[in-house]
C-alpha cells in the first residue's frame, strides 16, 4: 500500500481512529456534552478528509475497497448526516436517559454504524460488503433498543436482529452461490461470466436473486417491508431517522456499485424482479400509509413507497439513472432528517408524541416546528420551491428517458395518493388547538440554553438545504455528475 | 429583470404583510392593497411603454429577460410578456384587490398569515403568466396552489378539510401527468439536437411524430381542463369555491381558473396544432356539454355558493369553446370572457360572501325579500346576475357573443346548443335574483347594508364591466397580435383544412371589429 492508497482510505480510517478514542474516553471519564461533542467533531474531522481523499481518486485499495468519486460523495451525506443526527440526539437523551443510566455509548455505537456505512460505500468485494454490512446492522440492533428499560425499543431491536439475522444468512447464501459458480468474490469478477456467456446458469441467477433480495430487506422494499413500520415506530426517534437516511443510503451506495459493476440490471429477469418491486413498494408503502394514526407509522410507510420510486429511477439504466438515484437519496435524506427530526425535537418534551392527533393545532403554538415539519412534508410529497420537486422531477426524467411509461404512471399515480397522507398531516398542523388539558408540563429536566441551539441549529440547516436544493440544484446535480462518471468508468476499467 | 419584479413585489411583500398583523388588523391588507396596486401598474407601464418587440423564435414579447438556471437540463429563467400576459397580470392585480376587500369584514382571525398566502399565491399565478420556459412554469404552476390550499384549509367553512383535499388532489394528479409531458418534451428535444431544453421557442420548433403528438397534447389538455374546470374533471370546483372563504374563492374563481385557459393558449395550441385540430370536435363538445350541464346544475341549486359556482363551470364551458374553434375571432372573445368572467364571478361572489357574513346561511330558502332591507348588496347583484346572463353593453355579452360568433362557422351545431347556455344563465340568474332579494322574507333579523368599503369595490367592478362592455377594444387590440400568431401558427399545420367560407367571415368580422369602436 502506497502513500496514496492511504490518502484515499483517509475518512474511513479516521472515522475508525476516533471511534477507538471515544471509546477510550468513555471508559477514562463519562460524560454526556463531551462524548456528544466529541463525536460530533470526529465526523466532522472526518468530512474534512473527504476533500483530500477526493485528490488521489478513482483508486483501489486493495482488493477490497475502491474509493471513487461515488464513494466519497456518498461518505459526505452519510457524514452530514450523522452530524445532524448527533446534534438532535443530545437534547432526547437528556430528556429520556436519567443520570445514572450511561448513555455515552450510544455516541461510540452510532460512529460504529457509520464507520460501516462508509466501508459499505467502498466495498467492491464480498468480505468489505459483508464487513460492513454487519458493522452497520449490528451497531444499528443495539442502538434500537439503547433505551434499555422501556418495551416498545426492545420489542423493536428484537425484530430488527431477526431481521438482520435473516438477511444477512440470505446475502451469506446468495454470495456463496454466486461465488460456487464465478469462482471470483469480487463484484467485477462475478460480472464477468456474464459479459463472457450470454446465458447464465440458473444457480448464477439465484444467488444474485438472493444477494439481491437481502439488499432489498435492508432497504425495506415490500414485500420485505414488514419489520419497517414497528422498528420505526419503536425505536428513539433519531434512530429512526438513521434507519431511514445513513443505513438506506449506504445500501443504495452499494447497491449502484454492485448494480454497475455485475450488471445486473442488463438481465431481464432481474429487471423485472426490480419493476415488480418498485410498483409493490409504492402500492403497499402508500396504501398502507392512508391508514395509519401514528406519525412514525406514516413516515415508515411511506419510507418504503420512496424507495419504490428510486427503484424506478434505478431501472432507467445507464448514467441518468444512477444521476436519478443518488439525487433522490440525498434529497430523501434532508426531507427525513426535517421530519423525524421536528418528531424527535417535539417528543422530547413531553413523553412520546406520535399520533397525529398530538400535532392538531402545532401552527398556532410552535410556529417554526410546524412550519418545518410542513416543509418536510410538502418536500416529500414533491411539491415546487422543496427538494423533493427536483428529486422527483429526476426521478420521472429517467424514467421517460427509458421509456418506462407504465411504472412513471405508477410513480405519478402513487404520488397522488402519497399527496392525501401528507396533507392530512398538514393540515392537522393548522387545526384548532386541541384543549391542553392532558399536558401538566412535566419538564422536569433543566435544558442549558445551548441545546436548544443546537436543535434550531441543525433543523435550520436541514430546512436550508431542502430549501436550497430546491431552488438551486444545479451545483449538486454537477458533483452527481462527476461521480457517476467515476463510478461508470472505475466498473469499466477495472479488470 | 423588471419582469422578475412583477413576481417579486407580492412575494416579498408576503412576509412584511404577516409580521404587520403585530401593528394593526388592517396593516396587512393595505399592504397587500399597495403591492397589487404597484404590480398592476408596473405591469401597465411595461405592457405600454416597451414597444420595441424582441424577437425569440417566432414569438415576439413585449419584454423579454432570460438567465440561466439549470443548464444541464436546458432550464432557464425565461420570461416573457405579451398582450395576453399583460391582461392577465392587469386581471390578477384587480381581482387580487377585490378578494382582499371581500375579505376586509371577514376575515377577522389570522389576518396576517391570510394575506402572505393572497400575495404568494398571486405571485405564484402571475409567475405562471409571465414563464416560458416550461419547467419555470411547472414550478410557478405547482407555488400558486400551497397558498392556495392554506387559504382554503385554515379559514374556509365547515367543510373545508373535505374541500381542500379534493381541490388539492384534483389539481395536483392533473399537474403531474402535465410534468411527465413536459419532460417527454424536453427529452424529445434531446434526441433531436443532442440536449435537453425546456424553453418554449426551442420546443415550438420540435417536430413531433403524429402518435407522439397526440398523446404529448392529451396530457396537456388533462392538466389544463382540470384547472379550466371542464367536465368530467370539474367535480372538485363547487365544493372548493362553496367552502373556501370569500376572498380566496374570488382569486379562484376569477384568477386560477384562467390559468388554465391561459395553458391551453401559451402552450397547447402552437405547440400542437395537427393534434389539436384531430380533438377539436370533441373538445368543444365537452365544452358544450360543460356550459349546458353546470347551467342545468345551476338552475337546480338552493345554495347561493354554489350556484355561482356551476354558472362559474357554464361560463368557463364558453372558453373551451372559442379556444379550439381557432379562429382570431373566437380567441379574441376567449380573452375578453376571461376578463368579464373574472370580474363578473369576482362580484358575484363578493356579494354572495357579504349575504354569507350576514345571514350565517348560504340557502337561498331561507332568505327572499332582501331588496328592501339591503337595497345596495340588492341592486349590485341585480346588475351582476345581468352581467353573467350577457345583457349587452357588459363585457360578458361581448366575450361570449364573440365566441359564438368566431366558433359558428366551425361546429354550427354546437354553437347553437352552446347559445342555449346563454338562455339558461338567464334562468338560473334571475332565479337566484328572485329567491334572495324578492318574494316573502323568510328572516326578519336586521342586517346592515353592503359597506363602503365593499360598496366602493363592488362599483368598481360595475365600472369596469361596462366600460369593458362599451369599450373592448383595450382588451382586443392589446391581445390581438397574440391571437393572431396563434391563428396563424394552427393555420400553418399541413393538415388543417381551411374552409374559405370561415376565414371570410373572421376577416370580414375584425376589420368591422377593428373600425367600430
Amino acid at each position: 500500500m502506497s502513500l496514496h492508497d492511504f490518502i484515499a482510505l483517509s475518512p474511513i480510517l479516521t472515522l475508525g481512529a476516533f471511534a477507538l478514542v471515544t471509546m477510550l474516553a468513555i471508559a477514562f471519564q463519562r460524560h454526556h456534552a463531551r462524548i456528544a461533542t466529541f463525536a460530533f467533531l470526529s465526523c466532522l474531522f472526518t468530512l474534512a478528509t473527504v476533500p483530500w481523499a477526493a485528490t488521489v481518486v478513482p483508486r483501489t485499495v486493495t482488493t477490497l475497497l475502491v474509493v471513487d468519486r461515488h464513494a466519497l460523495l456518498y461518505m459526505g451525506l452519510i457524514l452530514t448526516t450523522t452530524m445532524v443526527i448527533i446534534a438532535l440526539s443530545y437534547r432526547y437523551l437528556i430528556i429520556q436517559f436519567r443520570e445514572e443510566e450511561g448513555v455515552e455509548e450510544y455516541y461510540l455505537l452510532l460512529l460504529l454504524a457509520t464507520f460501516g456505512g462508509l466501508v459499505l460505500t467502498t466495498a467492491a468485494h464480498f468480505v468489505s460488503f459483508f464487513l460492513g454490512f454487519e458493522l452497520l446492522g449490528l451497531s444499528l440492533c443495539s442502538l434500537i433498543g439503547y433505551l434499555r428499560t422501556r418495551r416498545h425499543p426492545l420489542e423493536a431491536a428484537v425484530k430488527y436482529l431477526l431481521l438482520s439475522i435473516t438477511a444477512s444468512a440470505i446475502l451469506l447464501f446468495g454470495l456463496a452461490l454466486l461465488y460456487f459458480e464465478s469462482g471470483a468474490m469480487t463484484f467485477q469478477g462475478v460480472g464477468a461470466i456474464l459479459k463472457q456467456a450470454h446465458s447464465v446458469s440458473a444457480l448464477w441467477l439465484g444467488g444474485l436473486v438472493l444477494v439481491l433480495v437481502g439488499i432489498a430487506l435492508k432497504l425495506g422494499l415490500a414485500p420485505f417491508h414488514m419489520w419497517i413500520p414497528d422498528v420505526y415506530q419503536g425505536a428513539p426517534t433519531p434512530i429512526t431517522t438513521y434507519i431511514a437516511t445513513v443505513s438506506k443510503a449506504a445500501l443504495v451506495a452499494l447497491l449502484l456499485r454492485f448494480a454497475t459493476e455485475v450488471g445486473v440490471l442488463e438481465l431481464p429477469a432481474v429487471a423485472h424482479l426490480f419493476s415488480l418491486l418498485a410498483v409493490v413498494s409504492m402500492v403497499t408503502g402508500n396504501v398502507l400509509a392512508l391508514l395509519q394514526q401514528n406519525v412514525k407509522r406514516l413516515l415508515a410507510y411511506s419510507s418504503i413507497a420512496h424507495f419504490g420510486y428510486v427503484l424506478v429511477a434505478l431501472l432507467a439504466g445507464g448514467p441518468p439513472a444512477a444521476e436519478a438515484v443518488t439525487f433522490y437519496v440525498f434529497v430523501y435524506c434532508a426531507m427525513s432528517l426535517g421530519a423525524f427530526g421536528v418528531v424527535t425535537v417535539y417528543s422530547s418534551e413531553a413523553g412520546d408524541k406520535n399520533r397525529v392527533e398530538d400535532y392538531q393545532g402545532l401552527f398556532w403554538t410552535r410556529p417554526w416546528l410546524a412550519a418545518m415539519l410542513a416543509l418536510s412534508l410538502l418536500s416529500l410529497a414533491g411539491i415546487p420551491v422543496t427538494a423533493g420537486f427536483i428529486g422527483k422531477f429526476y426521478a420521472i426524467m429517467a424514467g421517460v428517458d427509458a421509456g418506462l411509461w407504465w411504472l412513471v404512471l405508477a410513480l405519478i399515480a402513487n404520488s397522488v395518493v402519497s399527496l392525501y397522507y401528507y396533507l392530512r398531516l398538514i393540515v392537522t398542523l393548522f387545526g384548532e388547538v386541541a384543549a391542553p388539558a392532558t399536558l401538566p408540563e412535566a419538564q422536569t429536566v433543566q435544558m442549558p440554553a445551548y441545546v436548544s441551539w443546537t436543535t434550531v441549529c441543525s433543523l435550520g440547516f436541514v430546512a436550508s438545504i431542502i430549501l436550497l436544493l430546491g431552488v438551486y440544484p444545479e451545483p449538486l446535480i454537477h458533483l452527481i455528475r462527476d461521480s457517476v462518471s467515476n463510478l461508470l468508468m472505475v466498473a469499466m476499467q477495472r479488470p | 429583470m423588471s419582469l422578475w419584479l412583477l413576481i417579486l413585489i407580492p412575494i416579498l411583500a408576503a412576509p412584511f404583510a404577516w409580521m404587520a398583523q403585530q401593528q394593526s388588523r388592517s396593516a396587512p391588507r393595505w399592504i397587500t392593497l399597495g403591492a397589487l396596486s404597484v404590480d398592476g401598474l408596473l405591469a401597465l407601464f411595461l405592457g405600454t411603454g416597451n414597444h420595441a418587440v424582441q424577437a425569440s423564435g417566432h414569438v415576439a414579447w413585449l419584454v423579454e429577460s432570460r438567465v440561466s438556471w439549470i443548464p444541464h437540463w436546458g432550464i432557464s429563467l425565461h420570461l416573457g410578456l405579451d398582450g395576453l400576459s399583460l391582461i392577465l397580470i392587469v386581471l390578477t392585480a384587480v381581482v387580487g384587490v377585490v378578494a382582499t376587500m371581500a375579505s376586509w369584514t371577514e376575515i377577522q382571525s389570522r389576518v396576517g398569515l391570510f394575506h402572505c398566502n393572497v400575495l404568494l399565491a398571486l405571485g405564484g399565478v402571475i409567475g405562471v403568466f409571465l414563464a416560458i420556459d416550461l419547467f419555470l412554469f411547472f414550478f410557478f404552476w405547482e407555488l400558486m396552489l400551497v397558498p392556495m390550499y392554506l387559504l382554503i384549509v385554515i379559514w374556509g367553512h365547515a367543510q373545508r378539510r373535505h374541500a381542500s383535499f379534493k381541490f388539492f388532489l384534483f389539481t395536483q394528479a392533473g399537474s403531474l401527468v402535465l410534468l411527465v409531458a413536459i419532460v417527454a418534451l424536453a427529452l424529445l428535444h434531446q434526441q433531436a439536437t443532442g440536449h435537453p431544453s425546456f424553453d418554449y421557442a426551442d420546443l415550438m420548433e420540435l417536430t413531433l411524430s403524429p402518435e407522439m403528438a397526440r398523446w404529448l397534447m392529451l396530457a396537456f389538455l388533462i392538466g389544463f381542463l382540470v384547472k379550466l374546470p371542464a367536465p368530467p374533471f370539474h367535480t372538485w370546483l363547487p365544493d372548493t369555491y362553496t367552502e373556501a372563504p370569500t376572498g380566496a374563492t374570488i382569486i379562484l374563481a376569477g384568477i386560477l381558473a384562467k390559468t388554465g385557459a391561459y395553458g391551453l393558449l401559451r402552450f397547447t395550441i402552437p405547440m400542437f396544432p395537427e393534434a389539436m385540430h384531430e380533438i377539436t370536435p370533441i373538445a368543444m363538445g365537452l365544452g358544450v356539454v360543460g356550459i349546458l350541464y353546470a347551467a342545468v346544475l345551476a338552475c337546480a341549486q338552493t345554495d347561493i355558493k354554489r350556484l355561482v359556482a356551476y354558472s362559474s363551470i357554464s361560463h368557463m364551458g364558453f372558453i373551451l369553446l372559442g379556444t379550439f374553434a381557432g379562429t382570431e375571432l373566437a380567441l379574441q372573445g376567449v380573452v375578453m370572457q376571461m376578463v368579464a368572467h373574472g370580474l363578473s364571478t369576482g362580484g358575484l361572489f363578493l356579494l354572495a360572501g357579504a349575504l354569507e357574513e350576514r345571514y350565517q346561511t348560504r340557502e337561498m330558502g331561507l332568505m327572499g325579500g332582501l331588496w328592501a332591507v339591503t337595497p345596495r348588496l340588492a341592486t349590485m347583484a341585480l346588475v351582476f346576475a345581468c352581467a353573467s346572463l350577457g345583457l349587452p353593453g357588459m363585457a360578458n355579452f361581448i366575450g361570449e357573443f364573440l365566441i359564438l360568433f368566431g366558433s359558428y362557422a366551425t361546429q354550427p351545431m354546437m354553437i347553437i346548443l352552446a347559445s342555449l347556455g346563454m338562455v339558461m344563465a338567464a334562468i338560473y340568474s334571475l332565479g337566484m335574483m328572485q329567491r334572495t332579494f324578492f318574494g316573502r322574507q323568510q328572516d326578519t333579523r336586521s342586517v346592515s347594508d353592503l359597506s363602503n368599503v365593499a360598496f366602493g369595490t363592488v362599483l368598481l367592478i360595475v365600472a369596469l364591466q361596462i366600460w369593458l362592455g362599451l369599450y373592448p377594444r383595450v382588451v382586443l387590440s392589446t391581445a390581438q397580435p397574440v391571437m393572431n400568431q396563434l391563428v396563424q401558427a394552427s393555420a400553418s399545420s399541413p393538415t388543417m383544412p381551411h374552409p374559405p367560407s370561415e376565414s371570410l367571415l373572421s376577416s370580414h368580422l375584425t376589420t368591422s371589429q377593428g373600425s367600430t369602436p
